[in-house]
């Protein structure tokens, strides 16, 4: 792209005082060698909890590979692996309040969900096709995955603002890609949150690829986060492969939010490892050595280099770990799969949130003869007779 | 019509040119989309195609395969995730005096661009007293693709056909699919070109030789004269594969692929029922104020008294697209039910 980084920020060569000035800055406190900055550290995750965190690590990333092989022995449906993006899936969703705070994901945040309590099997029912997938169980805090690209943040907007009319202490996390904010969308989700102070904190998994258009093909912008700028909303870059700075970002955007402080932006730079679905191929217009070079800073090998180095953390470990994760993922697809199939009438069922209407009680009797929309006596059914 | 670029000089189309049907040339949909749109642009510099994904890529279902590098990046441009975005410029410059080609993924994501593609396109020539034209083109996949959930399953004709000033072509072969994508690019105004990705992998034969096929001019597949069946895209091959079947039991149906639903064929359906007597219209998409609902309404107005059953429509069930395989199955028109419909008008 010509013109992008080209310039001082001075373009009109007149007299001028500045409006306005602005700064994006970049946190990092864990790097891909796994050398930890402890002042930036200071006050962010234990050991423990990092410990927990690299383990769910481990273990969503096992899903992942086994949900895409579903996928290709026909079991489930199109996919879209979430590989290399767990940090900042489970750093953003573990400084958020579970049961509390409210989490609006699009499809590239599993661990989140998981964390705030989702089953994982449901995402994998999701994925094979089935509605039953987003009816999510009382006390979890999210909505469904959302496919059209975008629409979700609006509803975070709302969601968060609905919280501060009532006065409940409250945040709402709302998950998107890059490519996402050149949707609509977004500008009216961004200007909405900030013009009500709403207490949403709107993180971008900038993962580099809008399936196969590169992050620089998409904006022309140097960073994502200082489309905050524009709104009047903090915004800052963070490392999203560092659970340190992931959660450091997040932590303090949620207790801004929280004492009414209004919405963040964080821009998570993180890498989509794999394709952007099981129905792309990446390697066609992708440079290995770009995704060579991402391998590297790989959240899961990242924090176990920390963890070894600093004694918690072998290969005996990783070992029982890996089998326990194996256990545990076969479990989840057992679950999934032991689902019974529906019936062809329950297609009926959520079309409506009260009584179904007559037409459509009609359609149901008739379901398995032509006329959708006919009066069953015109095509010779008594009324009302139900056909299974 | 005042552009601001002068109007390029064309061969006229010539409509009355109709090549065989049948034929050893075989294609796939996808390629006989993509020959049109090459066809045309090799012809016409004005023209460009713009989408998500389809220069790089080749498309997200392969049909722009290899117009990167034919017309370059400024004729076959990748847009962001924009589609609000590059609807509205598409409009513009086709009152500039391009001719845009705007790729949609799918349909349903036409929906977050409605402004611009039902509030502006089909408006700008009427509210600009003739001035401002907008030749343009919006293509993309239509229907349910299979599992894509019930936000990317849109079938949009029942909605869009409501507006006037657009014209909606469905193709349901890929021989239509080039004749009629070769007559949209030519078209003065804004035409909704509905293609399948259930149909994209196709193959038929399609003629070497460059063809155009009228709008508003359907294709009797089949001949007989039991009943009548009206269809469009997709589910004429459910028609076909029930009138086949039929007939092996002694029913002879009239088989009208509409090709285009706006324009409507109109004349050719009456002329049809007044020589059947029945008729059943198979529809993919919602049945309330669906192309079938038009369709029978018209069927009501213009030759009721010729009619021996009243019409019957097949279309989805009236509820949003079902994700589950065997909810979806349930949910489409299949070649039982119009079996099942045409029986009954024959009171069988």
């Amino acid at each position: 792209m010509t013109g992008r980084g080209a310039h001082s920020g001075i373009y009109w060569d007149m007299p001028r005082k500045t409006a306005y000035e602005a700064k994006i800055e970049y946190l990092q406190i864990l790097d891909e060698h796994g050398n930890l900055d402890k002042t930036l550290a200071k006050d962010t995750l234990t050991d423990e909890e990092v410990l927990s965190l690299f383990e769910s690590m481990v273990i969503y990333r096992h899903l992942d590979e086994v949900a895409f092989k579903l996928q290709r022995s026909g079991r489930m449906g199109t996919y879209p692996q979430n590989k290399g993006q767990e940090a900042a899936a489970l750093g953003t969703a573990f400084a958020a309040k579970k049961g509390v705070d409210f989490l609006v994901p699009c499809y590239r945040e599993n661990a989140a969900l998981f964390l705030h309590g989702l089953p994982p099997h449901y995402i994998l029912l999701h994925w094979m096709g089935d509605e039953r997938g987003n009816q999510i169980p009382q006390g979890v805090n999210c909505t469904p995955l959302s496919i059209p690209i975008g629409t979700q943040m609006l509803h975070a907007a709302g969601i968060a603002w609905a919280y501060k009319i009532r006065k409940e202490p409250r945040c709402v996390l709302t998950y998107f890609g890059d490519g996402a904010t050149s949707e609509g969308d977004f500008h009216e989700a961004m200007n909405f949150a900030s013009t009500q102070q709403a207490p949403c904190v709107f993180i971008c998994q900038n993962n580099q690829w809008a399936i196969s258009v590169p992050r620089e093909i998409q904006m022309n912008s140097e960073t994502v986060a200082q489309k905050a700028i524009a709104y009047g909303m903090p915004g800052i870059q963070v490392d999203g492969n560092d659970l340190f700075a992931v959660y450091k970002a997040s932590r303090e955007a949620l207790d801004r939010a929280r004492a009414g402080g209004g919405p963040s932006f964080i821009e998570g730079v993180t890498y989509r490892l794999a394709d952007h679905t099981t129905a792309d191929d990446a390697k066609r217009y992708r440079d290995p050595k770009e995704v060579e070079a991402w391998i590297g800073k790989d959240p899961v090998i990242r924090h176990r280099k920390y963890l070894e180095s600093k004694g918690l953390w072998n290969a005996e470990k990783q070992a029982a770990t890996d089998e326990r994760a194996k256990k545990i993922v076969s479990e989840i697809v057992k679950a999934a799969e032991g689902i019974e199939k529906p019936l062809v009438t329950d297609i009926f069922n959520y079309t409506f949130a009260g009584e179904l209407p007559a037409e459509l009680k009609r359609q149901r009797d008739t379901m398995q003869t032509h006329s959708l929309g006919q009066d069953p006596s015109q095509v010779g059914l008594q009324q009302g007779a139900a056909m299974h | 019509m005042t552009t601001t670029m002068p109007d390029v000089a064309l061969p006229p189309v010539d409509f009355s040119y109709v090549p065989a049907r049948e034929g050893d040339r075989v294609i796939q949909f996808r390629e006989a989309l993509r020959e049109a749109m090459s066809e045309e642009m090799r012809r016409d510099q004005r023209m460009f195609l713009i989408g998500e994904e389809v220069a790089e890529y080749n498309g997200a279902y392969k049909v722009s395969q290899g117009m990167l590098d034919e017309f370059g990046p400024k004729r076959i441009i990748d847009s962001p995730i924009s589609e609000n975005g590059f609807a509205g410029l598409g409009i513009a410059a086709a009152m500039y005096g391009l001719r845009p080609i705007i790729e949609f993924m799918s349909w349903s994501f036409s929906l977050v661009a409605a402004d611009q593609i039902l509030n502006n396109a089909p408006k700008m020539l009427y509210m600009s007293g003739g001035q401002w034209g907008c030749p343009i083109v919006f293509r993309g996949n239509d229907g349910a693709g299979g599992q894509l959930g019930s936000t990317h399953s849109w079938c949009v004709e029942g909605l869009f056909s409501n507006v006037p000033g657009v014209k909606i072509a469905i193709p349901s072969n890929p021989y239509d699919a080039k004749g009629l994508l070769k007559t949209a690019l030519r078209d003065p105004d804004p035409v909704f070109f509905l293609e399948s990705e259930r149909m994209l992998g196709d193959k038929a034969h399609v003629p070497a030789e460059e063809y155009y096929i009228p709008f508003g001019l359907a294709h009797r597949h089949r001949e007989g004269s039991d009943c009548t069946l009206v269809s469009f895209g997709r589910p004429v091959h459910f028609c076909l594969d029930a009138a086949t079947e039929l007939a092996g039991e002694g029913i002879e149906c009239d088989v009208l692929d509409m090709r285009t639903i706006r324009p409507l064929d109109i004349d050719s359906i009456i002329a049809s029922v007044q020589k059947t007597g029945r008729v059943v219209v198979v529809d993919q998409s919602w049945p309330f104020a669906s192309v079938a609902s038009e369709v029978m309404a018209q069927i009501c107005e213009r030759c009721f008294d010729w009619l021996d059953h009243q019409p019957v429509r097949v279309n989805t069930a009236d509820v949003p697209t079902p994700y589950s395989k065997v909810l979806e199955a349930a949910y489409l028109p299949n070649k039982g039910r119009i079996i099942e419909a045409v029986k009954k008008t024959l009171g069988r």
